[in-house]
């Protein structure tokens, strides 16, 4: 638990009301239950975590909060609005971005091209315009090449932008995601394992990434992640499923101290 | 050498997103365009105008129109030549029955349109299903499309043999009826609708079918939209291989017959795309001028193979070996460069860059 | 009443000869994932080799052997030239790649036996049973019920292969996943090859249904387009699917064209069974009996 320590950052904007809540979701694929009867809520400029062994169905949360899987029973809440079975482009207009765990990248385009259409969202143009690269499509595109550079230079990815994804490593394939994530302006962001697979050097850049765009744009953030080290210094709150349920809903010291959550999952801490 | 982009830099966002970034590329492209336009009329005889060079073109056209829809945006279709045809009729019946002040052009645009709707409705079934159901889907349009246009003698004004006669063309008063004014209309229309396309797939247009193309489901989790994507691929694509159907209909062939939009050509358009290149607008004019060409190669290398060796090689042979060699071709480019010779080409560019030094 | 039936059970019947064709589709998906567009090229060049050395006047059972070894060799073949340089590329690679396979073997059968239509005669006379059309007034050719026989018999020799036996249940473990085949030890070109080879058989059979109905010309490729919109209905993956999913192309088509035909002047048989295919697709876009996929993300 050293080495990933980091210096607690002074929180720059204060957590704030519940802006997602999720209840009694459950959630089946033909006789295998992913999700029974999940409910957590989620506070605005929180970082919240959710851990867990393999297969406990983390990845499925995310799914059913962003309308990739539907949910057989239960409730999203997402600012006020409630819906029974989201959809990913409602979920995607309601500012809510995310990365895979198995790289959702656009293999056959370049890094600069990946992130642009996380702006395609905030795209006006109709295609004529675009075909006869009139002043507006021009302007527009232009405007939004300039934001996507500053998250560019924001996570330190510059060499790499003309590049094909297919071809960049591992580490940076999961940078340039986050980067598409970003690129939407996100009000929540779920990131998915972002550190998997990362060595110790990649995992201190990406932690730091996670925190800045906490600080500094405010996003809320629900992350999976199996390091235990990088949940408990940045996360706020932690939920802890395992076979699907949820077995603790609390702030890290809590859930580590859990004896459910020891015996699932932690095992004896240091 | 030649190639090198060294000391060429962008300071800003406009200029790194010019159409043609590196300089040696714009030289290239003007050139090039110089020639077909000046040159080329000058020092072509009429064989290479009317047999090589204009249906080049309009294969050109045909194979961007699928380009955009199965290279850019990743829906596999097989009634491509079902487009052309639609592109064709209308074309003929617009010209037919608007008043002659009604610019020919405009009976393009709408017969485009045309093929446009046509293909939005075959296309919807892509969202619902992928891959090759759905080109299983587009045989439906293809075959559907033929059989209304022989059944129902309105396209073809009752005609009773169901062929069509392209009317005479005027545009901007110029008389459409010879080699030169023919190919010069043709070039003109490919070349704006390339220049178009280009655009357009550079453009958050392109990204988004490119996104559908690679990924669906993170396309549609990142808020791009499933069925409107879907669709406009069909209709831009559609419009294009319309517009090159009637140009086909009015500027090579003469008279048209349903038939001749049958399921192979839609096979050999195909076949364009895969070996100039899927996803590359470049491509479809290599992959178009290779399957032009080749005929015309074999039946000459037959042809001295004849004299030769005193040989007499029948039509038949010909034909046949030309199946076996597009088929080999098809497979060996799909080993080999799956990206076809747009791939080759850019490999090739790559090579320059650096020629006469080894390293 | 009865012209009714006479109608369906043809199309039925003919549905049974889409369902032969659709049967060499199934297998090499089933066992490799690749969807081969040119199974109507590999029915076609089989009864063209068959046909071709009948008429050279060889022995019947000899030139059937043969054929079967030749169509043996060229599934091997195919596997080794074109599909594994092609392993592990995309599906839609795959299948263009039989496209061009196909155009492959449409000229080379015409290369090497000249593209000539044959008549082809296996014994079984085309003509009504008899005291069907003499009790009932329906006619059903004799030859239709045979290859129905036929077909049935294949399919049920193909299950109890995939279900029973060792090497079925290793083409449904390479089916499933290359990967995990290759790490429990299943040797997957023996496999593939074995599964080409069965193929190649199926499209032996096919061929000579087909031969005997429509003579063996060129024109038996585009057979391979009619059993697409069979493999639509009934999944890409199922045997018993090629089969129920032959009968409704089959008989729908026929019953079409009979019966919608005269309002729209006929022709209807050249879309019927694809926009009757694409219909059901909207509705169920796995087929019959397919397999949903599910976008693991």
């Amino acid at each position: 638990m050293t080495d990933t320590q980091l210096q607690d950052p002074p929180r720059a904007r204060h957590i704030g009301e519940v802006v997602l809540s999720v209840e009694d979701v459950s959630l089946a694929f033909g006789g295998v239950k992913a999700l029974s009867e999940v409910s957590f809520d989620v506070r605005e400029h929180e970082v919240r975590a959710i851990i867990g062994p393999n297969g406990a169905g983390k990845s499925s949360m995310l799914n059913v909060i962003n309308g990739v899987y539907h949910p057989q029973q239960g409730t999203i809440r997402l600012k006020g609005r409630t819906f029974h079975d989201m959809v990913s482009h409602v979920s995607a207009a309601m500012g809510i971005a995310r990365t895979f765990q198995n790289i959702a990248l656009f293999k056959g385009m370049t890094v600069l091209d990946n992130i642009m259409t996380g702006r395609n969202l905030k795209m006006r143009c109709n295609f004529l315009q675009q075909a006869l690269w009139l002043g507006p499509a021009r302007r527009e595109e232009v405007a939004h090449r300039r934001a996507v550079e500053e998250i560019i230079d924001f996570l330190e990815i510059q060499h790499i932008r003309k590049t094909p994804v297919g071809r960049l490593p591992y580490g940076l394939q999961k940078r340039v995601e986050l980067a598409r994530a970003l690129a939407a302006e996100p009000t929540l962001l779920l990131l998915d394992e972002p550190m998997a697979g990362m060595n110790l050097e990649e995992k201190q850049d990406m932690c730091r990434f996670v925190l800045e765009v906490n600080d500094h744009y405010g996003t809320t953030i629900i992350l999976i992640e199996h390091d235990m080290g990088v949940v408990m210094d940045i996360s706020d709150r932690v939920v802890v499923l395992d076979y699907g349920r949820k077995i603790a809903d609390g702030t890290p010291d809590e859930v580590r101290r859990n004896q459910k959550v020891i015996d699932a999952y932690l095992g004896v801490v240091e | 050498m030649l190639y090198r982009e060294a000391g060429q830099f962008k300071s800003t966002y406009v200029e790194d997103q010019q159409i043609f970034p590196i300089r040696q590329d714009r030289i290239a492209v003007v050139l090039t365009l110089a020639f077909a336009f000046l040159v080329v009329p000058l020092i072509a005889n009429q064989y290479w105008l009317s047999a090589i060079l204009t249906p080049f073109l309009i294969f050109s056209l045909a194979a961007l129109g699928l380009n955009i829809l199965t290279g850019y945006a990743g829906q596999l279709s097989l009634g491509t030549a079902a487009f052309m045809a639609v592109g064709a009729f209308m074309a003929y019946n617009f010209e037919l029955r608007f008043p002659t002040w009604w610019p020919v052009l405009g009976s393009f645009a709408l017969a485009g349109l045309c093929a446009a709707a046509v293909g939005v409705l075959f296309g919807l079934p892509s969202l619902r299903i992928k891959g090759f159901y759905l080109a299983v889907a587009t045989l439906a349009c293809q075959f559907f499309v033929l059989w209304a246009l022989q059944k129902f003698g309105w396209f073809s004004n009752y005609s009773s043999s169901g062929v069509i006669a392209a009317q005479k063309v005027v545009v901007f008063g110029i008389d459409i009826d010879t080699p030169e004014t023919r190919y010069f209309f043709t070039l003109a229309v490919v070349a704006v609708m390339a220049l178009l396309a280009k655009n357009l797939m550079r453009s958050e247009t392109g990204r988004a079918f490119m996104a559908v193309r690679d990924m669906d489901v993170a396309a549609s989790v990142i808020g791009i939209p499933m069925m409107k994507t879907k669709l406009l691929a069909f209709a831009i694509s559609s419009f294009y291989c319309g517009v090159a159907g009637a140009l086909y209909a009015y500027t090579y062939l003469g008279t048209v017959e349903p038939e001749a939009f049958n399921l192979d050509l839609s096979f050999r358009i195909l076949f364009m795309i895969i070996i100039g290149g899927v996803g590359s607008i470049l491509g479809s004019f290599l992959g178009a001028g290779f399957i032009i060409l080749l005929p015309i190669f074999l039946s000459v290398a037959s042809g001295g193979i004849s004299h030769t060796f005193d040989v007499e090689i029948s039509h038949a042979v010909i034909s046949n070996v030309e199946l076996i060699i597009f088929g080999s071709l098809i497979v060996f480019f799909l080993i080999v460069e799956p990206h076809g010779l747009a791939r080759l080409w850019q490999i090739a560019k790559e090579k320059l860059r650096l020629w006469p030094f080894p390293h | 009443m009865n012209f009714f039936i006479e109608v369906l059970v043809g199309g039925l019947l003919a549905g049974v000869m889409y369902s032969l064709v659709a049967l060499g589709f199934v297998l090499i998906y089933k066992a490799s994932g690749v969807f081969n567009f040119a199974q109507g090229a590999m029915v076609f060049f089989a009864a063209l080799t068959f046909v071709s050395l009948l008429e050279r006047n060889w022995n019947f059972w000899l030139a059937l052997l043969v054929t079967l070894a030749v169509m043996v060799v060229l599934g091997v073949a195919i596997e080794r030239v074109v599909l594994r340089p092609l392993v592990n590329q995309a599906p839609i690679t795959l299948f263009m790649a039989t496209i061009g396979l196909t155009f492959v073997l449409e000229g080379l059968s015409q290369l090497v036996w000249g593209s000539q239509p044959h008549g082809l005669e296996l014994g079984i006379p085309d003509v009504p049973m008899e005291w069907l059309s003499q009790r009932w007034n329906i006619n059903i050719s004799q030859f239709d019920l045979f290859a129905a026989f036929l077909a049935g018999l294949l399919v049920a020799a193909l299950a109890l292969f995939f279900q029973k036996t060792r090497i079925g249940r290793a083409l449904r473990a390479v089916a499933d996943d290359h990967q995990a085949a290759l790490a429990v030890g299943i040797p997957l070109q023996h496999i593939w090859a074995i599964v080409w080879a069965v193929a190649g058989f199926v499209a032996l059979v096919a061929g000579l249904i087909w031969g005997v109905r429509n003579g063996v010309q060129y024109a038996l490729t585009f057979v391979a387009l009619k059993a697409l919109p069979v493999l639509l209905i009934g999944g890409f993956e199922s045997i018993p699917g090629a089969i129920i999913g032959g009968l409704i192309i089959g008989a729908s088509e026929k019953l079409a064209e009979v019966y919608i035909g005269p309002y729209v002047g006929g022709g209807v048989e050249s879309w019927f069974a694809y926009v009757l295919a694409l219909a059901f697709l909207l509705v169920r876009p796995q087929g019959l009996f397919g397999e949903k996929i599910i976008d693991r993300v």
